[in-house]
């Protein structure tokens, strides 16, 4: 990042970056002003690889852009049509993997499932709806946890933990059963700094605090005018 | 119900220690019959963890269960070698006899019925596991005889009324499981005599055993391919505050079984290749990851871990070799195909959901215990045992110039000869057929569902890394078979089998799956098959790790080598149609109220 001096060059879409060893290739290219799409991951938490939508080429080789790390002389292929349609397909397979009813969700537009729907243009996605029967759980008295939306992006399950350093949200199951629990005694205990966090921190409509769901009106939100992305796109001058 | 009592005991068996979880969880499974919610509660409490750590452990293999699973769990093998050998029949006799379905457990939980992936004896299916006990070449009438006996309260250990062969009959296994060894080869089951391998290796330095592995040109048996000695290169060179060498005895590939074999006819040769990796890159400790359809062979395997210790060939000054000390343990699985994954299943080592890792950082700096690790397949390790016996420049002579030595295949399906086959890499496919009697195979699927479905004019195909590589799964399908209900029963086995961490391999193939199942019934058009193949190279591309990325493998291998199957499925003078039945959907309403729906004709929706 800025302060440490720059000592590795690589180019993403044939555009010179330069980084520092360690950097991720999603971190470099914030760092240089390019946006590469992407989900699950959350500055300052260790990267899940999760969400997949942040893929870049490189060599012809597909790898998630916020775990591998920058090295010397890359040559990243980024915004390419077959990378971004494939990344758009991620963002259509969510969509149709959960239930999700814009109009009526508390996130919508902070929502940044719904922003990257918007970037990608998606209108209707290529797959079938698959409409599963998911439930809404009061997860303890602060909590809500609204499994209709859940994109299992683990940004919950890593960066939420108690005092003695025990996780609060956990994944439970494998496969398309896989889904987002949360140890209810610990939730309700949370401090409020940190039940805030969890909702803000859930990209989707997922994890609510309690109360507070439309407390900025739709119209004021984050995504709500500027496209996701346009801030680091921006910065680059 | 599990008491309080039995969290307790398994709690203090296992010293209160969070990386061996699954065997806590093990022993409450086994012991209550489930993990119930109480008892994860009672764990979390014990380990210091929240619920939803230990539940998240538990719900993730398929040999624990929240509800109970019955005093006798019967676990059916659903892979598509038991169906070509009969299960259905064989499931419907369970289910007659016990009066109850797949999936549930009696009223009274004496028994439940259950299926599961595959168990690594596709060379005698029908088989099933009850209670850990393996049972072979099922019939509906065997399948009687066995819920009489569990009705009659017996224990499944003396319901085996005969043993295998080999070691499956010594008085520490009595399996009823068969070796079918069809062919024995100079490098893994050629007969072993304990030391003669790593009395050789503590002669040279350990760069020197490297340079020895490399010189054979060993490449990972397990499908991937890396060249075994510059794994233990970069393994020793990383600097950690200990180095482990990890055995991935996991083989969940359906169809393969070979490792069975040699865990049960050649252990000792796979421990002294581990104590070989041990003394190669400089580790203490090794760890066989075993996988839990194969605890049947624990306390076998234990025993010869016991011997070799006792010859001075595992423990302190192996080989009279001052400083040089390893010892081994043996890590149960609890039922996850992802676990043999090397990084998944390092976490599941450790006592954690079996999820694959982010890399890097690579098994060999960051790996058990997130320390330097070298994480071999069984049969490579047997590999690095014979070529510190018999010389490097022995090894490569045999196989091709880029694949040296052996390959020990599991061959199953519809051929005469089921079993398992030592050959040398570069042996074509329709040899492999003549060998084992399945020439008239209408196709042959090499290296499982997550390798490729060849054609027979594509049979003159070598076995070896540069043409058909294969982890040693071997599954002929005959001229009489669908090779849609192949396709289906592959699919539907990683969708079950996806981790669930990634998007693109959790939600991609359930809908993968359904799109076959369009094509299946009649549905489809051209556009479908397109559709596979486009979503298909997605999922591919876009996966974390090997599952995701040779899932869709069953359908994009056979529509680059049996496009004539799907083209003859599809209609195609339609670009589309839906796959929503208006006739079938409302089919129970029109019975209850009695009217008939006006025939609903696609060409002119709107009539």
């Amino acid at each position: 990042m800025p302060k440490t001096k720059p000592v590795l060059t690589f180019t993403i879409d044939g555009k010179k970056c330069r980084t520092s060893p360690g950097q991720t290739i999603l971190e470099a290219a914030k760092a240089n002003g390019i946006y590469i799409p992407s989900l699950c991951y959350w500055e300052g938490m260790k990267p899940a690889g999760a969400c997949r939508i942040c893929t870049v080429r490189v060599g012809g080789r597909y790898m998630a852009a916020c775990t591998q790390p920058a090295a010397e002389g890359m040559a990243v292929e980024n915004d390419v049509p077959d990378i971004q349609d494939m990344r758009k397909a991620i963002v259509e397979m969510l969509f149709v993997e959960g239930n999700h009813m814009c109009p009526t969700c508390e996130k919508s537009g902070n929502c940044e499932l719904q922003a990257l729907a918007y970037r990608f243009q998606m209108l209707v996605p290529r797959f079938p709806f698959q409409f599963p029967v998911r439930e809404v759980e009061p997860a303890g008295t602060k909590i809500l946890l609204e499994h209709n939306r859940c994109v299992k992006c683990l940004r919950c399950v890593r960066g939420v933990r108690t005092r003695d350093n025990k996780t609060v949200f956990g994944a439970l199951k494998r496969s398309k059963d896989k889904k987002i629990a949360v140890d209810q005694a610990l939730a309700s205990a949370l401090p409020e700094k940190q039940a805030r966090q969890a909702m803000d921190r859930c990209p989707v409509g997922s994890i609510l605090r309690k109360e507070v769901g439309f407390a900025v009106p739709i119209g004021k939100r984050k995504y709500d005018k500027k496209p996701i992305g346009s801030e680091i796109e921006k910065a680059e001058g | 119900m599990p008491s309080k009592g039995l969290v307790t005991a398994a709690l203090g068996r296992h010293r209160h220690d969070r990386a061996r979880l699954i065997d806590i969880l093990r022993d409450i499974q086994a012991q209550a019959g489930c993990v119930s919610p109480e008892a994860v509660a009672e764990i979390a409490a014990g380990l210091g963890v929240s619920t939803v750590a230990v539940e998240g452990v538990a719900t993730f293999y398929h040999f624990f269960s929240a509800r109970p699973a019955g005093t006798y769990a019967v676990y059916l093998n659903d892979n598509i070698v038991s169906v070509m050998k009969g299960r259905a029949a064989v499931a419907a006799a369970f289910e007659k006899a016990v009066g109850c379905k797949f999936g549930e457990t009696t009223p009274d939980g004496r028994i439940g019925l259950h299926r599961t992936s595959c168990i690594g004896m596709n060379d005698q299916e029908p088989a099933a596991l009850i209670n850990g006990v393996v049972f072979t070449s099922l019939t509906p009438a065997k399948a009687r005889v066995i819920v009489e006996g569990m009705k009659a309260g017996m224990d499944p250990k003396a319901m085996v009324a005969s043993f295998g062969d080999g070691a499956n009959a010594s008085k520490i296994v009595r399996a009823m499981v068969k070796n079918n060894i069809r062919k024995e080869g100079p490098v893994v089951l050629a007969p072993f005599r304990s030391g003669s391998a790593i009395k050789k290796a503590v002669k040279l330095t350990p760069e020197e055993v490297i340079a020895e592995v490399k010189k054979s040109n060993l490449l990972g048996r397990g499908g991937a391919g890396f060249p075994t000695g510059l794994k233990w290169e970069f393994c020793r060179r990383e600097k950690g505050e200990a180095h482990y060498v990890v055995c991935n005895a996991d083989e969940g590939e359906p169809g393969t079984f070979k490792d069975r074999v040699i865990l049960t006819e050649r252990p000792h040769l796979l421990f002294e290749g581990m104590a070989v990796a041990g003394y190669a890159v400089g580790a203490k400790e090794g760890v066989l990851y075993l996988r839990a359809e194969y605890a049947y062979l624990l306390p076998y395997l234990q025993k010869v871990l016991a011997d070799l210790r006792k010859k001075g060939l595992l423990g302190k000054k192996i080989a009279g070799k001052t400083g040089f000390s390893f010892d081994i343990t043996i890590k149960l699985g609890a039922g996850a195909y992802v676990c043999g994954e090397e990084s998944a299943l390092l976490q599941s080592a450790q006592g954690e959901r079996g999820e694959p890792r982010d890399r890097p950082p690579f098994p060999v700096s960051s790996g058990y215990r997130f320390l330097p690790t070298t994480v071999n397949n069984v049969e490579t390790l047997c590999a690095a045992a014979r070529i510190l016996e018999k010389g490097g420049a022995w090894f490569k002579d045999m196989g091709t110039a880029r694949s040296a030595g052996t390959k020990v295949l599991s061959v199953s399906g519809d051929c005469k000869k089921p079993g398992v086959y030592e050959v040398p890499f570069g042996l074509t496919v329709r040899r492999l057929l003549e060998m084992a009697g399945g020439t008239d195979a209408r196709a042959v699927q090499v290296g499982g569902p997550s390798g490729c479905c060849i054609s027979r004019g594509q049979f003159d195909r070598a076995i070896a890394f540069e043409d058909l590589a294969t982890g040693g799964s071997v599954i002929v399908i005959g001229p009489q078979r669908k090779l849609f209900e192949v396709i289906h029963n592959f699919m539907e086995f990683f969708v079950e089998e996806s981790c669930g961490w990634c998007v693109p391999c959790r939600a991609g193939n359930p809908l993968l799956l359904r799109k076959l199942e369009k094509i299946m019934s009649g549905k489809g058009t051209p556009s479908d098959i397109a559709d596979l193949e486009s979503w298909g190279k997605t999922i591919k591309a876009m996966s974390r790790c090997g599952l995701g990325q040779t899932s869709p493998n069953p359908i994009l291998t056979t529509i680059q080598n049996f496009r004539e199957l799907y083209e003859s499925k599809v209609d195609r003078n339609r670009d589309f149609k839906p796959e929503f039945d208006l006739a079938e959907s409302v089919k129970a309403a029109s019975e209850i109220t009695g009217q008939k729906l006006a025939a609903h004709d696609p060409e002119n929706p709107h009539a």
